[in-house]
């Protein structure tokens, strides 16, 4: 017991455990107590210390790259490590620019800046309502109406003027800190009796900043206010080393800012999870179905049942987000699945799993096969256990996956997964909301599949309309999310942002095909994307790409088809793309040469092929697949130039 | 039992300064190590307030002048 506490204060035993996985050359034991290391405490000594043992992980962990850059008013150098460790355990190597002190509006005003030119992927500006509008914090009580309301508008101007600027010379995505508001208010009570109070003028300034990051994409408003709240004004703040250094942030807080950063971070480098897999005893709820029975686990709406439930809450939740729920247990089956389906305490059933693993096998086996039922990485996997024993276990052998290891108070269990970061999302569609549900369907297709005589008639059996859409301003979200997410049929993993799809579709010689697939089953909203761009008398491919959900169903022969024909249409001879080999898209690998192209350069890990409109014949639609393209262009296509 | 408040610095500062607890004397400073600077002196500070949940004043911050002043001042603040 002595040795446990021990551990947990200074973590002395992990330190040494970490040092002799590594000389003993174990890198995935080492890496796994590296995490726990870190999770139990995130200092600033623990930080070089993870940072220094990271470097002699052999071998080393794939790392998702991400350069960011930091334009602040105040010292946040002591977080800084934090961050960087806080990354590097979630498998993210930062490399961070920081403006210097208080030259956050220079470094954006001047084109020729260092911040400029450091190429951030992501930028963070980190301005104190202390720093920007000093007479809103210190002075506050001294301001006329008039003069709070010429004092708010300046902020907003500055702000506007700031991020205007910096989006056009930048399509690094921009997060901003909202204003924090003073733990007191300069008039007291009387703060909110009158009209133009400190903390409405400060509100105000932070409900516009929500309207103008709607305003313009890939700026993001990040709530720093909402955060101090979160841990307490008092708390936060460290007036000693405000005054003396300018460090607002108490010790213990550097990191919950840092950790706030992340969660911008994961979703952009991809470091994001698509599946969250759970263990059922003590996670979904309390006791042990086996041991205890049917009557005796403690799940609903009462104390200590509640807990549990309101972590099924949250996967719901994630589910909303397009987060797919498995399961993987220890236990027997049969009273597991009874418990799941009829126990009136849960509010998640059988239906909401897409896949289900409950067996006496190791979880690693199980979690691979989970992950290949699903059809997706088991990087995409997330593993939600409260047994230590087995959180190391996954975490030794698959770093890949994120691992999510409950405290031991389950009153905690469902903040944890609320900040878990690797479900986050900067942007939602439609199609992500509905992924549920779609997996649902596709267990049915499968089975349709299987039973079909042939693959023809499988096809016509699913009465597929694919529509073709490529103007409409709304579909851009989606198509940048499947050129980023895309990694199997995917012929050149070019992955693109909002903004530049964007600036794409406002020129002449670049053209978005996007593909909407529906059948008997449902709609899969869109789930292929071909972006084309006209030069001379060729018409190149830059991106071809479909959604796992939809491969082997010809509905890329349908794109392509459709694409081929309007090129054909506006006149040009050739139709050309490149294959660019990935380390997942071997499945794209053959689609042009089984589509007629001839290939007319091989090199390493590339090759380029051409087809040629004028002599070939064209690339027939299939015809189990029903067309719809938008009436304008159908109305182009036989008023003009078709045969 | 924790232990004790000697180990648990000499710790903190092998870990910031990349050193081994044998190089760690009560006499090291900014003077003879060579990258403690005033960045690295406020990230001392912060570990030293994480690692014993204290909260360091700037007169205990300009006192702490090498590893064994470091130590008296957190003597001094726990209970």
């Amino acid at each position: 017991m002595s040795s446990d506490r021990h551990d947990v204060m200074t973590g002395v035993n992990l330190r040494q455990e970490i040092s002799d996985a590594i000389t003993a050359g174990n890198g995935g034991e080492a890496f796994s107590l590296i995490v726990r290391f870190w999770d139990r405490n995130p200092d600033s000594s623990a930080a070089q210390f993870v940072l220094a043992s990271f470097e002699k992980l052999d071998p080393q962990p794939v790392l998702s790259s991400c350069r960011v850059a930091i334009l602040r008013s105040f010292t946040l150098e002591p977080c800084l490590p934090l961050f960087k460790a806080a990354a590097v355990v979630r498998g993210i190597n930062l490399d961070i620019y920081v403006s210097d002190f208080n030259a956050y509006a220079q470094d954006i005003l001047d084109p020729e800046s260092r911040f400029f030119r450091s190429k951030p992927d992501i930028v963070v500006l980190a301005v104190q309502t202390r720093d920007i509008a000093p007479e809103l914090w210190n002075d506050f009580a001294d301001l006329s109406i008039e003069q709070v309301e010429a004092s708010v508008e300046r902020v907003k101007r500055e702000i506007q003027n700031l991020v205007r600027v910096f989006r056009s010379r930048s399509l690094a995505h921009l997060v901003i800190h909202n204003l924090e508001m003073p733990a007191m208010p300069n008039r007291g009570l009387l703060d909110c009796r009158s009209e133009g109070g400190q903390l409405e003028a400060l509100g105000s300034i932070n409900r516009w900043m929500l309207q103008l990051a709607r305003e313009i994409s890939g700026v993001y408003v990040f709530d720093y206010d909402g955060l101090v709240s979160r841990y307490g004004r008092m708390d936060w703040h460290d007036e000693g080393k405000w005054l003396t250094m300018r460090m607002p942030v108490a010790a213990d807080h550097l990191v919950h800012l840092a950790d706030e950063w992340l969660r911008y971070i994961h979703p952009l480098v991809g470091r994001v999870c698509k599946v969250l897999v759970t263990d059922l005893d003590n996670t979904l709820w309390g006791g042990v179905i086996g041991e205890e029975g049917f009557s005796g686990i403690r799940i609903g709406q009462d104390y200590p049942g509640a807990s549990y439930q309101k972590l099924q809450r949250v996967m719901l939740d994630l589910q909303q987000r397009g987060i797919i729920l498995a399961v993987c247990s220890k236990n027997n089956t049969g009273e597991a699945m009874e418990a799941i389906e009829r126990h009136p305490g849960m509010l998640l059933r059988s239906r909401h799993f897409a896949a289900v693993r409950i067996n006496w096998t190791d979880k690693v086996q199980n979690l691979r096969e989970i992950a290949k039922e699903l059809n997706v990485g088991t990087e995409a996997l997330a593993f939600l256990d409260d047994n230590p024993a087995e959180c190391h276990r996954v975490r030794s052998s698959m770093p890949e996956v994120t691992v999510i290891e409950l405290p031991a108070d389950p009153m905690k269990f469902a903040l944890t997964l609320r900040s878990v970061p690797v479900f986050e999302r900067l942007m939602l569609s439609a199609e992500d909301q509905q992924r549920g549900r779609f997996y649902g369907e596709q267990r049915l297709r499968a089975e349709l599949g299987e039973t079909a005589a042939s693959r023809e008639d499988f096809y016509r059996s699913l009465n597929m309309e694919v529509e073709i859409m490529g103007k409409e301003p709304e579909i851009l979200t989606r198509v940048a999310q499947l050129t980023q997410k895309t990694n199997q049929f995917n012929m050149t993993g070019k992955k693109y942002t909002e903004q530049q799809l964007t600036q794409m579709i406002a020129t002449s010689d670049w053209r978005i095909y996007a593909m909407r697939v529906r059948d008997r089953f449902g709609d899969n909203g869109i789930v292929g994307v071909g972006i084309v761009q006209f030069r001379d008398l060729a018409c190149e491919i830059d991106t071809f790409l479909l959604s796992c959900r939809v491969i082997g169903r010809t509905v890329e022969t349908a794109l392509l088809s459709h694409i081929a024909g309007e090129a054909s249409n506006r006149g040009f001879r050739k139709l050309s793309g490149w294959f660019m080999s990935t380390a997942k898209n071997a499945p794209a690998k053959d689609f042009y040469a089984s589509h007629g192209f001839r290939c007319i350069l091989e090199e390493a890990g590339r090759s380029h092929w051409e087809f040629d409109l004028n002599v070939d014949q064209r690339i027939a639609m299939p015809l189990w697949i029903r067309l719809i393209s938008p009436a304008g262009q159908m109305e182009e296509c036989h008023g003009r130039t078709c045969p | 039992m924790a232990e004790p408040v000697h180990d648990q610095i000499r710790n903190i500062v092998a870990d910031l300064f990349l050193m081994s607890l044998e190089e760690i004397t009560p006499e090291s400073s900014p003077s003879t190590i060579e990258n403690w600077d005033s960045m690295q002196h406020l990230n001392l500070v912060l570990a030293v307030e994480q690692t014993f949940g204290i909260q360091l004043l700037p007169e205990d911050i300009e006192r702490m002048t090498d590893v064994g002043m470091i130590e008296r001042v957190v003597g001094e603040k726990l209970p």
